[in-house]
């Protein structure tokens, strides 16, 4: 259990680090391609990377107490 | 100031040693001080001390010299005195030797003494007379002679006064010691005697040969003086004849020197047989008298002989001495004839016998006339010779009677000598005898005596074997009876004794057989007891395999031992499946292991110490570990006895739990980590597990060994 964290960590690093990479890239392209080498698409994509990880890692770590709840639907037929 | 005071200690130091010394040159008058000053006085001591133990050495040494007593002390306490002793005064004088007490003077038995009595005056008158010495000799000669019969009587009672005085052993060694002596001493005197005798016997023979020898030839050679005398042979027989008379005289002489030589040998040889004799006789031995005796006589007679053929031969001397002088005379008459003839008739020769053919008429007529002449003086002669033949006669009768006189006297003397001996010997002989016949009837009146009390011992002795012996029989009887019946009581009593103690020793063998099986049963409790305890004992040492970082051996095996140890056990049973599982097929950690993870696990829950349920976007995180980087708190704090509130933050009970780990009370760490919440407790969640794990395994394994401690204890008691 000591070393889940550690884990977590480890992978959430890595992604957001892909993901950064990735972003970056796909910036990168789109600004080259479509938006004639601006600087904002790069930050752009390296931004998106970026919240994706951190999304991806508040996720991970969050896991354990992720409820999830279902709605039970009182159905209102047939009681009296 | 250390220097200062130092300074000052010397100087008084050497102040006081010096007295008021010049304090210029201090160390130096300190030296003639000690040299000078007191070097007078200090010799002195060593002068007197060296006198007074010379003095004490010396005054030791004197007294010494004059008391052995003193010396022997002294030699005795000091090592080496004695060398120093011996240098001084020589060597000690031995401790007076005491002379064993000599034989005692023999106790005369008053029964004999009257019959020595007689025989001692005799004895001691001819003792006298015989001594040749002054009379020094005769006391102590007739001493020893009465001293010698007393002792042939008394070698026995001499000894009786003497027992009192010495040890029986003593006495009878004595005893036989003396015999011994006298025995040697017998047969060394008679050996003597007989040597002596022998001897003498033999050289007496050969003087009484030489002596005969001796007067043969003196009876020769005055028979052939005689016959040359008478006789008128011719001239040239003559002449042999007065040659065998030389040789005839010759061998008479020599002869007589001869017998003379040998009768003083003899002589020399009987003195000294006298003195062996004397000598045997000193030695006062009894039993040696009848040889003495013999001696004595074969002494006396050879003496007797020798005197007797020295007086033939002195007889035939004097005859032969007779005829001598009457041929010297013939001789001498014949030798004046033979002159006048060769004066008358000068030209005849020596031998006038042989020349009557020769002579002529004058020489016959003048020795006619001559011999005519002769005749007439020799008839002169003759008458004158007749005439004074009685005066002569008279005269020589006269020096006879005195020669006899003399010779009477040394033959009487010689006679009376030898009668004396042979008196002395036959009395001694008689003496002896007298002795002998004596000690038979002394010997037969004792036998008799003796003979007569051993009769009455025997009839005495009879009578009291009688009695004794019905006596004894009585006794014997009596204690016969008594003895069977104390046998027959002790018997009863051995036999009741006997039962008793077999029934005893039954009813204890049965007591031991009981014993026994009882004991084999608690000892096969003990067993197993023994048994379930070694098996706890392995599941505990397995429990200590535990490696650092690693759990334990499965305990599936020392678990599965303990069950089968404990067959019958039901709680054993129940324990023994009590244990989790994992703990069988996994093993769990050590205490260690857990205390060293808990470390991580600490800080890992420090840092997530913010995040639970509600607080966990990443957000969150990053504060959780700003808090944990900058809050400090205790390493370790000792846990509250209650929980209160404000104890249940994270760090809080973290420090807490690192204390109880710390102190080895990990139930109490495991708590209250079970007290964390939301992440940190989910971070510490697999410790916890494994701290639950381990604290369970540990329980059951104590409890087990608890109760087989209480089992084997159960058993070794004695019911």
């Amino acid at each position: 259990m000591a070393n889940e964290h550690g884990q977590k960590w480890d992978r959430c690093l890595a992604d957001s680090a892909v993901k950064i990479a990735t972003g970056l890239g796909v910036g990168i392209v789109f600004s080259v391609l479509f938006f004639k080498r601006r600087t904002w698409p790069v930050a752009f994509g390296s931004g998106v990377g970026l919240g994706m990880g951190y999304s991806n890692c508040q996720q991970d770590f969050r896991s354990p107490y992720q409820l999830h709840g279902h709605r039970v639907k009182v159905s209102k037929s047939n009681t009296s | 100031m250390l220097r200062v005071c130092l300074k000052g200690a010397n100087s008084a130091a050497r102040k006081c040693l010096c007295g008021n010394g010049v304090p210029l040159h201090p160390l130096q008058q300190c030296r003639s001080y000690t040299s000078g000053g007191s070097g007078s006085s200090a010799g002195k001591i060593v002068a007197a001390s060296v006198l007074t133990m010379g003095g004490g050495v010396g005054g030791t040494i004197l007294y010494a010299n004059w008391d052995p007593k003193f010396r022997a002390n002294v030699e005795k306490s000091i090592p080496y005195s004695d060398q120093v002793f011996g240098l001084a005064l020589g060597p000690a004088a031995p401790p007076p030797v005491i002379n064993k007490p000599r034989k005692v003077e023999p106790v005369q038995i008053s029964s004999m003494s009257e019959v020595w009595k007689d025989s001692k005056q005799p004895k001691a008158k001819e003792v006298q007379r015989k001594a040749e010495q002054p009379d020094a000799e005769g006391p102590p000669a007739p001493a020893p002679q009465e001293t010698l019969e007393a002792a042939a009587k008394c070698t026995e009672c001499e000894h009786e006064p003497a027992v009192k005085e010495r040890p029986e052993g003593e006495v009878a060694a004595r005893l036989a010691e003396q015999d011994k002596a006298e025995q040697d001493l017998l047969t060394s005197l008679s050996s003597n005697l007989e040597d002596a005798l022998g001897s003498t016997a033999k050289v007496t023979l050969q003087a009484i040969g030489a002596q005969e020898a001796a007067l043969q030839a003196i009876a020769q050679h005055t028979r052939q003086l005689r016959e040359a005398m008478e006789a008128e042979a011719p001239p040239d027989k003559k002449s042999t004849q007065w040659r065998v008379l030389e040789d005839a005289l010759s061998e008479r002489s020599r002869s007589v020197d001869e017998a003379g030589a040998a009768v003083l040998k003899a002589k020399a040889e009987l003195d000294k047989l006298r003195g062996v004799i004397d000598g045997a006789k000193h030695l006062k031995i009894a039993a040696a008298r009848p040889s003495i005796l013999a001696a004595e006589e074969n002494l006396h007679s050879m003496v007797v002989d020798l005197d007797s053929v020295v007086t033939r031969v002195q007889t035939a001397q004097s005859e032969a001495k007779i005829v001598s002088q009457y041929s010297e005379l013939v001789n001498e008459a014949k030798a004046q004839f033979q002159k006048e003839l060769n004066s008358i008739t000068p030209e005849i020769q020596a031998n006038w016998k042989g020349l009557t053919g020769k002579l002529t008429q004058d020489d016959l007529n003048s020795l006619i006339a001559h011999a005519h002449r002769r005749i007439d003086q020799l008839n002169r002669e003759l008458a004158e010779q007749r005439v004074r033949e009685q005066i002569h006669i008279d005269s020589a009768l006269e020096q006879q009677k005195l020669e006899d006189k003399k010779a009477l006297e040394v033959a009487i003397s010689t006679a009376l000598e030898h009668n004396r001996e042979q008196m002395r010997l036959e009395q001694e002989k008689k003496v002896e005898e007298t002795r002998e016949v004596m000690e038979a009837e002394m010997r037969t009146q004792l036998r008799r005596q003796a003979a007569a009390h051993t009769d009455h011992l025997r009839d005495v002795l009879k009578v009291q074997e009688q009695e004794l012996r019905s006596e004894a029989e009585e006794i014997l009887n009596s204690s016969l009876m008594e003895k069977e019946t104390e046998y027959r009581r002790l018997t009863q009593d051995q036999l009741d004794s006997f039962t008793l103690d077999m029934n005893a020793a039954y009813a204890r063998l049965k007591g031991m057989e009981e014993a026994i099986d009882s004991h084999v049963i608690a000892e096969e409790e003990a067993r197993k007891a023994h048994q379930l305890w070694l098996s706890v004992e392995a599941l505990n040492y397995t429990l200590k395999t535990a490696a650092l970082n690693d759990p334990t051996e499965p305990l599936e095996g020392a678990v599965q031992a303990i069950k089968e140890s404990c067959a019958e056990d039901e709680f054993a049973q129940a324990l023994a499946t009590a244990l989790p599982s994992e703990s069988l097929s996994r093993g769990v950690y050590s205490e260690a292991s857990l205390r060293a993870r808990f470390y991580t696990i600490r800080q890992l829950a420090r840092r997530v110490a913010l995040i639970d349920e509600t607080r966990n976007s990443l957000y969150q995180y990053f504060l959780s570990y700003l808090q944990a980087m900058l809050l400090f708190e205790k390493a370790q704090e000792a846990p509250p006895a209650k929980l209160s509130a404000e104890d249940l933050d994270t760090f809080k009970l973290l420090s807490y739990a690192a204390y109880s780990l710390e102190h080895g009370d990990l139930e109490l760490a495991a708590k209250l980590v079970n007290q964390l919440k939301g992440e940190s407790r989910r971070v510490a969640q697999d410790w916890l597990k494994e701290a639950r794990l381990t604290l369970e395994t540990k329980q059951v394994v104590s409890l087990l060994s608890a109760y087989a401690n209480a089992v084997g204890l159960g058993t070794t008691m004695a019911p």
